[in-house]
């Protein structure tokens, strides 16, 4: 028993590390969203570097700038591809899954200061608590495969929706294969 | 008494029912044949000082009527058919008026609202075989609970003539859905078993599964995605506050209170493996009881609170497994066909109910303890999350019909089905709703 408690605390230390800890209170959330904000503005530091005005001036533009190269860095991902899916109750990395990754740790390696959040979902035909654990494992599967390309796991935030926000609306094979996903998304 | 019937389930409800599904495919839902007549019982109106049947009085008798017809044990005589209207409890009814009916009991009472204002009622049941008063109760309550109090005569009722404990004053906390599959809105609602006194209790902002009870009521332990962090929290019924349990490093979810109401179990998922913790609700003590690296979920207490059923796929699928409640001593007891999910213990001790997916359908169905006499009782396109009654005669779920394409079809819906197998019933809920679970007895 004292193990277990161990290895939480020490885990919850390091989630305290990258992440404000989350109570209910307003306070809770505006801290988190200080927190997303202040981890992209330095991943365009070097387009505030480039702008050499006053600071008031330069915190609106920066902030702009900002705005736009993180809007960029989502095509990109896009292009590349943010989602790999995954067999029925499965969270083996196909092949293609596998490419996809190899292309997401490039872009991700080469913009050391992007954060993501890996999203893990399940198609409707499993039960839904059952669906939330299967999420995890595949986001699970998909930051392992990210870290295991040089990622560093403190940009990544993995979060699983198990069956309850499907990518394709249907009750068929078709969409049941598309839902079965992992997504990476910029925080 | 125990003959087993087994019907086809295409001959039971599902007309309408856009799945094709041929015959040999399908399994058979399994329906008991136990107490399959109902009762024959008559509710009188219940009566004001003139002896006439009162305003509150009419409302009292239709809740109690509907309580009992709800049940499928008891048939109440449409009061047309009286001869002569009871007028009071205080005086003895006429048996030579009721046998002809072929009622076994009658219910008689008065109900008027006082000068401050309070709701007066009494009542008593006669057994009309044995021409006997078999109890009689009555007092003053405040004109809002006029509704529970109705349920509590009705509850009175039917343990006289069931033998088996009461459930009709009690609630139903679920997730009331809206919007499009994709962006689905899910808020917590409660409302009475009869789907009356419906309320919200979160507001949709934030995504929120699988609400469940404390022993007293008071409480509900609920899976809520604040701030996108999916989280294991509690909310005070009477208050509204809500706090989060505990602070651990990945998603907790699947919580249960223990029947002592002193702990709660939930799962704990990392790093692509979710294990099941139990958490000291007073000194906040975190005890881990399972270690595989697979997924062990929907833990669920014996009523005693000295074992736990849980869902695991450590053999591969889905199954069920029952564990003692220091995680010692677990043993496999789901064997049949198909994937099993979402174990939940009855109040009765004795039997298991389960979702089960097999060959591309799902059902609700009960298994005893050591996974022998497995019984299949509703079946659907998705049917899911079976909740007891508390006296473990009534299960609750819901069904979700298939989603298509264009965004149309997907209604969810709860339905309520006989451990019989019989009865099965849909509950009327403002919009779509999921994730029922059914509270203790309130008194």
């Amino acid at each position: 028993m004292f193990r277990p408690l161990l290895t939480l605390a020490a885990a919850t230390f390091l989630l305290a590390a990258c992440e404000t800890a989350s109570t209910i209170s307003e306070e809770a959330a505006s801290s988190a969203d200080s927190g997303a904000t202040s981890a992209s503005s330095s991943s365009t530091s070097t387009a505030s570097e480039a702008s050499s005005s006053t600071s008031s001036s330069s915190a609106a533009s920066a902030a702009a700038a900002e705005a736009s190269a993180l809007e960029q860095a989502r095509g990109e991902l896009m292009t590349i591809g943010d989602t790999v899916l995954f067999g029925f109750d499965s969270s083996a990395l196909s092949a293609d899954a596998m490419a996809t990754l190899d292309k997401q740790a490039a872009f991700l390696n080469a913009k050391p200061a992007l954060r993501v959040k890996i999203e893990g979902h399940a198609d409707e035909r499993g039960t839904r608590e059952y669906n939330l654990a299967l999420g995890e494992r595949r986001a699970s599967a998909t930051r392992d495969y990210l870290v295991a390309r040089g990622v560093d796991g403190s940009r990544i935030r993995i979060v699983s929706y198990g069956k309850e926000r499907p990518a394709v609306v249907g009750s068929n094979e078709e969409a049941w294969a598309k839902n079965r996903r992992s997504v990476t998304v910029l925080n | 008494m125990m003959r087993h019937l087994t019907i086809f389930v295409m001959i039971l409800s599902f007309i309408g029912s856009p799945i094709s599904t041929s015959l040999a495919q399908t399994l058979r839902l399994d329906i008991t044949d136990g107490q399959v007549a109902p009762i024959p019982i008559a509710i009188a109106e219940f009566t004001g000082l003139d002896g006439q049947p009162s305003q509150v009085g009419r409302q009292i008798s239709q809740i109690i009527s509907d309580d009992l017809a709800s049940s499928g044990q008891f048939k109440p005589v449409d009061s047309a058919a009286f001869i002569a209207p009871p007028e009071s409890p205080k005086l003895r009814p006429d048996f030579n008026d009721w046998t002809p009916l072929g009622v076994k009991g009658l219910l008689i009472g008065s109900a008027y609202i006082d000068d401050s204002g309070a709701l007066q009622v009494e009542f008593v049941l006669w057994d009309v075989v044995a021409q006997r008063d078999i109890t009689a109760g009555g007092g003053a309550a405040a004109r809002e609970g006029l509704r529970r109090l109705s349920h509590q005569i009705a509850d009175f009722v039917y343990e006289e003539f069931t033998g088996d404990a009461a459930y009709f004053d009690t609630q139903i906390v679920y997730v009331s859905e809206s919007g499009p599959a994709d962006k689905r809105v899910k808020r917590l609602a409660i409302m009475d078993q009869d789907g009356h006194n419906h309320r919200f209790l979160t507001s949709g902002f934030d995504l929120v599964l699988t609400p469940r009870f404390s022993a007293t009521a008071h409480e509900i332990a609920y899976l809520n995605y604040f701030n996108d962090e999916p989280n294991v929290y509690l909310l005070d019924v009477a208050t509204g506050r809500t706090e989060r349990v505990g602070s651990f490093p990945g998603m907790t979810f699947a919580p249960r209170f223990s029947p002592d109401g002193d702990a709660l179990i939930m799962s704990l998922a990392e790093d692509g493996m979710t294990d099941i913790y139990e958490m000291d609700l007073k000194t906040q003590t975190i005890d881990r009881l399972t270690r595989s690296p697979s997924i062990d979920t929907s833990p669920s207490y014996s009523p005693d609170g000295s074992q736990i059923v849980f869902n695991s796929d450590r053999g591969g699928s889905q199954q069920l497994y029952v564990m003692n409640r220091n995680g010692k001593n677990v043993r496999r007891i789901s064997y049949g066909d198909g994937r099993y999910a979402t174990p939940v213990w009855s109040p009765r001790g004795d039997i298991v109910a389960f979702t089960k997916m097999v060959r591309g359908e799902f059902y609700i169905g009960v298994m005893n303890v050591d996974g022998s006499g497995e019984r299949l009782l509703a079946r659907g396109f998705l049917v899911e999350g079976p909740t007891w009654a508390p006296n473990g005669r009534v299960l609750m779920y819901f069904k979700q019909e298939p989603l298509n394409e264009d965004g149309t079809g997907g209604e969810v819906a709860l339905y309520r089905v006989d451990i019989t197998g019989f009865n099965e019933r849909r509950i009327i809920t403002p919009a779509d709703a999921s994730d029922p679970a059914w509270s203790p007895l309130l008194r």
